[in-house]
């Protein structure tokens, strides 16, 4: 009876999960599909510990495992409501990698009773008396649950500005080299007899580990969503694996089921970003960059606008477009864009805002950010809309936005950055750009648009500047 | 050879449930837009927190002398709920801040 029950749990669980990633994928129905997705999960949790049988028996240790639940609830909820929306990416890392932590912990224990159970046999090897598919999801629930949470814990460190980016030469071969030897000691494992198995598998648990580091230690920082969607489908996979070893259907669809949208996210974002999944993480860009800015670089000569002049021409404008980008998410400026947009439409100036698919520190960051500062949905034009617009917007204003409105996008076939979608900004009047130095974007490139007769640059960090523009339009 | 033959036939309802999930998975997210890469991201990231409940399991039939099995198990479950609760959490705020105004 219990067992029947549980098993329609983990269905109702399962087809939660599907219907909340369905519903995810669409704006109007979002929170009600994560929503959706969170009461499967909870069913699927309590009907786990309620009903699941092992051998006939009940689970007990009951104290135990509700004092780890409320631990585990109050810490991540406390952590989930309190971060900063522009702490998003490096949060959503942190949990990813609690989750391949905890894939990993449930694989070595489950190692672990393997080696209990067999390591006074007199049998040659593990193989001989493990079935493989058993041994399977134990050893690669292990390694991709060790790489997820080491890659996501250094993914989460870099967004936090706590790990520095790290490269040698000829890293990429030291990484396979390193895979190798990680995929080596899984078969070994498999292979060595039953007495002392658990030294190899710990060495490769270890490996696994020195993998996770260097995997993810030499790419970008700006780059880090893609490694960090990579990194959830990954877990994904990993718990599938669990659902393997515990022929548990819930985890199994749940896991797969993220582990590919995870993999289609990861390489949908690429696209957003006009980068290939393999430049991502071989991290060949920044180089090559730097080759084609030399040959083209045709340096003209900037102009700097003052505060005043800057806020004096937004004003007697009658629409400005305000393209957001990196820059405002770093100094948190969002909820200051806001008050710049509401002083200006108090002068009677139409303010919109132009929102390129990777604006921001991730896809869709940037909505999140403006939609926290309160910004009318209705003012945020995506790309095409915005292009259009801009043939009849006075005034752009451009914060901390670089690369995604670089005309050589468009323009020249030599450069990295060609044939990614822009925001064309220079089909406006005037372009205010501002920004906290010339240092070129994490494209590594030179911006034309920069030098143009129409550009004129406003040097300082977005939050700061923005706060003096609006002391400036109020002393009007 | 015999293994991975052997492999497949075992566990063959298994494979199936994976390959139709893989489409599905690919499926269902096709066509989202850019906007909500960063919720899709976030809630996918808490729906792979079903691994808890191997953590569950794991603890619950741990032997209360296999001190290994015990602390390992809880800290499992104690990164699980993380896992679980911050994601879920996390996306419904920023989807909150998506609906506020519209």
């Amino acid at each position: 009876m219990g067992l029947s029950i549980l098993s329609i749990c983990y269905v109702v669980a399962s087809v939660t999960f599907i219907l909340g990633l369905k519903m995810l994928s669409n704006p109007a129905t979002a929170r009600r599909g994560n929503l959706i997705a969170a009461g499967g999960m909870i069913i699927a949790i309590a009907g786990t510990i309620f009903l699941y049988e092992n051998d006939g028996k009940r689970l007990g240790n009951y104290t135990w495992i509700f004092s780890a639940i409320i631990i585990g609830s109050v810490i991540g909820s406390l952590v989930a409501k309190k971060v900063k929306m522009t702490a998003m990416p490096e949060l959503v890392s942190f949990f990813n990698g609690m989750g391949g932590a905890c894939a990993a912990l449930i694989s070595i224990v489950e190692f672990d009773y393997l080696y209990r159970a067999n390591r006074l046999m007199d049998a040659t090897s593990f193989s001989d008396v493990v079935p493989s598919g058993h041994y399977l999801a134990i050893i690669a629930g292990t390694i991709i649950g060790s790489v997820s949470f080491i890659g996501s814990m250094i993914a989460w460190g870099k967004l936090s500005g706590k790990v520095k980016d790290y490269s040698f030469k000829g890293q990429h071969l030291f990484n396979l080299v390193v895979l190798f030897f990680v995929v080596a000691m899984a078969v070994y494992t498999y292979f060595s007899s039953t007495h002392h198995a658990n030294i190899p598998f710990f060495i490769t648990v270890a490996l696994a580990i020195l993998y996770g580091v260097f995997f993810v230690l030499p790419i970008g920082g700006a780059d880090m969503p893609v490694v960090i969607s990579l990194l959830n489908s990954f877990t994904g996979i990993a718990a599938a694996c669990g659902g393997f070893l515990y022929d548990n259907k819930a985890m199994l669809t749940g896991g797969i089921l993220v582990g590919a949208a995870g993999t289609l996210l990861t390489i949908l974002m690429c696209r957003a970003m006009n980068r290939s999944l393999k430049n991502v993480l071989i991290g060949s860009f920044g180089g090559g960059a730097k080759a084609a800015s030399d040959a083209t670089s045709t340096h003209g000569n900037i102009k700097e606008i003052s505060l005043s002049d800057a806020a004096m021409l937004m004003a007697y404008s009658k629409k400005v477009m305000i393209v957001p980008g990196y820059g405002l998410a770093v100094a948190q400026a969002q909820h200051t864009c806001h008050e710049l947009e509401k002083a200006l439409e108090e002068k009677g100036v139409e303010v919109k805002y132009a929102i390129h698919p990777v604006a921001g520190r991730m896809p869709g960051h940037m909505n999140v950010l403006l939609a926290e500062a309160d910004v009318n949905y209705e003012n945020l034009l995506e790309m095409d809309d915005a292009n259009e617009e801009f043939k009849s917007t006075d005034v752009v204003l451009i914060l901390g936005a670089n690369d995604v409105v670089n005309p050589a996008a468009k323009n020249d076939p030599s450069s990295p950055i060609y044939g990614m979608p822009i925001l064309e900004v220079e089909l406006a009047k005037t372009v205010i750009v501002n920004k906290r130095s010339m240092k070129p974007g994490y494209a590594g490139i030179e911006n034309q648009l920069f030098y143009q007769p129409k550009t004129s640059m406003l040097f300082g960090d977005a939050k700061k500047v923005l706060q003096e523009l609006l002391a400036e339009l109020k002393n009007m | 050879m015999q293994i991975i033959l052997d492999f497949f036939r075992e566990h063959i309802e298994l494979i199936y449930i994976v390959i139709l999930m893989i489409f599905l998975g690919i499926e269902i997210i096709g066509r989202v837009p850019s906007v909500l890469h960063t919720p899709l991201m976030s809630g996918a990231n808490a729906i792979h927190g079903v691994v808890i409940i191997g953590a569950i399991i794991v603890m619950g039939k741990a032997e209360s002398d296999n001190y290994l099995a015990l602390i390992l198990g809880f800290l499992a479950v104690v990164l699980g709920t993380l896992n679980v609760v911050g994601g879920f959490v996390v996306t419904d705020r920023m989807l909150e801040m998506f609906k506020k105004k519209k």
